[in-house]
């Protein structure tokens, strides 16, 4: 899949894929593709179908049709702890850490896939388990004073931190699993102007510092236009407009989805 | 006093108190008569309490409500009944020394059937556990919440109706699978290497050590796995299902490997409490079972591994000494006779169980010694939504 542009190669593509619930169809015959160390945006209306179309790239949905592949490889239904190990990782819109274990552990939890210690070597605890474990456990540190929790916050448990911080967490967890594509989903909900705007910068920081590619779901226009370098947009499921975030402004569909029709009374 | 202080700040304060009370119960045998009462009841809890340290790794770790451990149970017990007596007498029973025989002492050498030594029983019993574990798995991997309890309570019933209807079953031969109601005895009796073979008629004291040493094990097991890659995904998998299986690991391994590790534990309990009870019948594995020690798990606290210890030492302490002891001898049954109530407390002991979980509910409901976890999770609301339905359609 390529979009024609001359665009780096793709890291993630979808191709014509369909998601139906029984006769209700939230995802129609979408196709695109997300180049390698770009961030993409996904915009629409609510209920266009934005978060099943997450859940179907993370493996939570099987597709009815179509197919989905990341870094040239067919994941289209593969179980999502296979997807995550491949390098996939997301967040979600409504948070879900695992709420009374320490922020260390949620991030741990992240890394799960990434550890090879087994059910004998945890009871022996040897010296290559033992190992792992501190090494798991520092890496976890330091994955959350990245995405900017405090010192003394790191051992608190999830359910105790602030709002603010439970999304920092979120993308901590999700940064443990190395992933080469990062999905983000709705990230800045609930967050104010400053916050979301600080969260934009990291997002930058994150591709230069990390090589990482980010996509993701946004309502907040401010957010989506200043850091997106391509935009897809979703309406009842379908794929109205794709471009840059200029033409999306421009794009007569995309008003009328948001707004509704021009001269309709 | 300072001094007291110190040491209970101090690094080695845990350590310090866990030694002195293992060697307080190690040594405690001396101070009783070697078959004194105490002896047999204490031995009956702590093989109840290598029970429920499998039952808490499955509803407690991993929250999986399974209401059908008493299949576990069985199964070690079937185990000491099929490799430990002479069950199976017709086996190898035209040879000069009829029976087959591996590691066993003189006198079970005599007889016929098959003859394993104890230690090969309990690694008998893990194996069969696990294997059933991770079968009765299955079927609930799709399954969430309370339809998983539902799934669990028919397999206990169904190896339950089985190990009953046992004796009508001739798989091997002419060899039944169990004897149904009339019991399988005797189990021989447990005969470790380097030592004399035990004899629970005139000596309980080796009895109480194996199975001391037995639930030692299972707990160094469970504090090892709790803290442990394993262990970690558990609990994640018990908070957010989904969340979890997102974060990279694997839902079905990880569940499966719940019921079977937590199956090995309930089968090594059940494989010493063979030789232990010397009778292996049907009349066993009842329901309630099942219920009896995942009364120990909550009323102790769901996934706090002290927390179970204690609940499982008081609700079999309860059973095997409070109810027909204390409630059903001396004064409270004069006062009932008095009172003209001629029923005995051992004949509702489950309504005194049933009573001890009502209150429990209504004064501790995270249990004795919760989990630092569950603490939290009944202290305030915490950020879990409620939505785990919406994924995984």
């Amino acid at each position: 899949m390529s979009d024609g542009n001359g665009a780096p190669p793709a890291l993630l593509a979808t191709d014509h894929v369909v998601k139906a619930f029984g006769g209700l169809v939230a995802v129609n015959d979408v196709s695109f593709s997300v180049p390698q160390r770009s961030i993409v945006s996904i915009i629409g209306p609510n209920g266009a179908g934005k978060t099943t179309f997450f859940n179907m790239l993370t493996g939570l949905y099987k597709p009815t049709l179509g197919t989905i592949s990341f870094a040239d490889k067919d994941i289209t239904g593969m179980r999502p702890d296979k997807i995550t190990a491949l390098g996939v990782a997301r967040t979600f819109q409504n948070i879900r850490l695992f709420p009374t274990m320490s922020a260390v552990e949620n991030v741990m939890v992240g890394q799960h896939a990434r550890m090879r210690a087994g059910i004998f070597g945890s009871v022996l605890r040897t010296p290559r388990v033992r190992k792992e474990e501190r090494a798991v456990r520092e890496k976890a540190r330091e994955a959350l004073l990245y995405v900017g929790l405090r010192e003394s916050e790191l051992d608190q448990v999830a359910a105790n931190l602030s709002y603010g911080d439970q999304r920092r967490l979120e993308i901590a967890r999700a940064l443990a699993s190395d992933p080469a594509l990062l999905l983000l989903d709705e990230p800045t909900a609930g967050m104010n102007p400053n916050e979301s705007a600080r969260l934009t910068e990291f997002m930058d920081r994150l591709r230069s510092e990390r090589d990482l590619t980010i996509l993701l779901i946004e309502h907040d226009m401010k957010v989506v236009m200043g850091v997106s370098e391509r935009i897809t947009v979703l309406d009842h499921g379908e794929k109205i407009a794709e471009g840059d975030p200029v033409e999306i402004r421009a794009d007569e569909r995309v008003v009328e989805a948001y707004l509704g029709k021009r001269g309709d009374d | 006093m300072s001094g007291l202080r110190e040491l209970r700040t101090s690094k080695w304060a845990n350590p310090l108190l866990a030694g002195t009370v293992i060697l307080a119960a190690a040594l405690f045998p001396f101070f009783v008569g070697p078959l004194d009462s105490i002896m047999d009841d204490s031995i009956l809890v702590l093989a109840y309490v290598v029970m429920a340290l499998g039952l808490n790794l499955v509803v407690g770790f991993a929250g999986l409500l399974d209401l059908g451990f008493v299949a576990f149970y069985a199964f070690g017990l079937l185990v000491t009944g099929w490799w430990a007596s002479d069950h199976f007498s017709d086996v190898n029973s035209k040879a000069s020394s009829p029976g087959i025989h591996v590691g066993v002492g003189e006198f079970p050498q005599s007889l016929a059937g098959i003859h394993f030594n104890f230690l090969l029983l309990v690694i008998g019993a893990i194996l069969i556990c696990a294997i059933a574990g991770a079968i009765i798995g299955l079927p609930t991997l799709r399954l969430r919440g309370d339809y998983i309890a539902i799934v669990t309570l028919a397999f206990g019933e169904i190896i339950g109706r089985v190990a009953q209807n046992g004796d009508e079953l001739t798989p091997f031969a002419n060899n039944k699978l169990t004897n149904g109601r009339q019991s399988i005895s005797p189990i021989d009796q447990i005969d470790l290497p380097f030592l004399e073979e035990f004899d629970q008629a005139t000596n309980l004291r080796p009895y109480f050590w194996t199975v001391l040493a037995l639930a030692l094990v299972v707990l160094f097991v469970n504090f090892r796995l709790r803290d442990s890659r394993l262990g970690r995904a558990w609990i994640a998998l018990r908070e957010d299902e989904v969340a979890a299986a997102s974060m990279g690991v694997p839902l079905v391994r990880t569940k499966l490997l719940a019921y079977a590790t937590g199956g090995a534990f309930g089968g090594i309990s059940g494989a010493f409490l063979g030789p232990y009870l010397q009778s292996v019948n049907a009349n066993q594995f009842q329901f309630g079972f099942s219920i009896f020690i995942l009364a120990m798990v909550i009323l102790g606290g769901l996934g706090s591994i002290w927390g179970v210890v204690l609940g499982a030492v008081l609700v079999a302490a309860m059973n095997v000494f409070v109810i027909p002891d204390v409630l059903d001898g001396g004064a409270v049954r004069s006062v009932l006779d008095s009172l003209g109530l001629d029923f005995t407390f051992s004949q509702v002991s489950f309504g005194v169980f049933g009573f001890i979980l009502v209150l429990m509910m209504v004064l501790r409901p995270q249990g004795l010694i919760p989990e630092r976890r569950r603490k939290l999770e009944f202290a305030e609301v915490t950020g879990t939504d409620e939505t785990l339905y919406e994924a995984r359609a």
